[in-house]
């Protein structure tokens, strides 16, 4: 479709779907009128019934657990579809970084970067391991720590380089990683039937309430969690940063003859 | 003022479409999408927002507090991790497109044009 043609009909898309936006928008409460009941009546119970500060991490880990379990396949699933689309096709070959201009040498990372990336390393882990560790007491847990702990391994590539990052957390520690956070997810979600109860129910002891060790087994599913997520978003950026060691056979075949043209 | 966060809402859903249905990049049609997703972040947080109220985390506070919906916060949590492996999705199948076509072009991608090699 041309771009003159393109925009007029987008006009009269954006009419149409604008419209139904508004009509819906007209339905929701006020801003800042919230109605309720379930927010008003899981900020009452979720404190004494489940021993956690944090609301959110209460509905996500025990009381929606069965919903959570779903977003972690959905993670999963994502992470086996990178794997598969990117995964080497025929025709293609892995070639060394400089294999493109013979003779030439990449410049190395600055000092500066190297120095700065691999201090921040352990600085972040803590980081990391500090949000998942704390997810029932203050915002934070096994999403938000697992993403910080994948960024410790990409600073790692950052101030190094891909081979660097592969050898620091090989492909199969991270496999594994992955399939233990979301079985293990997993597995705590059927230990409620174990125990007598529902799927997810939170049957471990809930422990003070602000202590570290509370919650029942909202900490167990954060620790998971926060390993599946690692494992998954460092595999997943693996696979990108190997793209650019993967070309097909005839690329430079087909630039020269571009070239030529 | 109170309709502004989801007239905000609104027009980020909107630029958003318009990057995806304008773009001539598929890295930029894929962040487009992002923005666009963006949009309803900015939905659910509004609709359990409570006037004068704080986060629903009771660390320091006595449980009285008033506290805005946790529900609709966790749901937000979903919707960015959605998020998230669908951007992921959509990249691996642009790096796949530009092996397969030489460019990023979505105007330029028709069938036919693909490098016959391998």
């Amino acid at each position: 479709m041309s771009d003159r043609v393109r925009l007029p009909v987008f006009a009269v898309a954006l009419t149409g779907l604008l419209g139904l936006v508004l009509w819906g928008f007209a339905g929701l409460p006020d801003f800042g009128d919230y109605a309720g009941p379930y927010g008003y009546i899981l900020n009452r119970v979720a404190v004494p019934e489940r021993s956690t500060t944090d609301v959110v991490t209460a509905v996500n880990f025990d009381y929606r657990g069965f919903d959570t379990l779903g977003e972690e396949f959905i993670l999963f699933a994502a992470v086996v579809g990178v794997a598969s689309i990117l995964r080497k096709l025929r025709g293609e070959r892995t070639r060394p970084p400089d294999d493109d201009a013979a003779g030439r040498r990449a410049p190395l990372t600055s000092l500066t970067v190297r120095v700065a990336g691999l201090g921040l390393v352990a600085p972040t882990i803590l980081v990391g391991i500090y949000i998942v560790g704390h997810g029932q007491l203050t915002p934070g847990g096994g999403f938000q720590g697992g993403v910080i702990l994948a960024t410790a391994l990409l600073l790692i590539y950052l101030s190094a380089d891909y081979m660097t990052m592969r050898a620091v957390g090989p492909l199969g520690v991270i496999e594994l990683a992955e399939g233990l956070g979301g079985a293990g997810f997993a597995l705590i979600g059927l230990s409620g039937l174990v125990a007598g109860g529902a799927f997810f129910q939170n049957w471990l002891g809930k422990g003070t309430v602000g202590d570290l060790m509370s919650a029942g087994t909202i900490p167990l599913s954060n620790a998971a969690v926060g390993l599946a997520v690692t494992g998954g978003f460092v595999f997943m950026l693996s696979e990108f940063l190997q793209q650019t060691l993967t070309r097909r056979r005839d690329h430079r075949r087909r630039r020269r003859a571009r070239r030529s043209r | 003022m109170s309709f502004l966060p989801y007239a905000v809402a609104a027009w980020v859903m909107g630029v958003g479409l318009y990057g995806i249905v304008t773009s001539r990049d598929l890295l930029h049609m894929v962040i487009c999408l992002s923005v666009m997703q963006s949009a309803s972040y900015l939905v659910l947080l509004s609709i359990g927002y409570v006037k004068d109220a704080q986060a629903p985390i009771f660390a320091d506070v006595p449980l009285s507090t008033r506290a805005v919906d946790p529900v609709v916060q966790a749901l937000t949590l979903t919707d960015v991790v959605v998020g998230t492996t669908v951007t992921a999705l959509l990249l691996a199948l642009a790096v796949q497109t530009h092996k397969r076509y030489g460019t990023l072009d979505p105007q330029e991608l028709r069938p036919g044009r693909e490098h016959v090699d391998g």
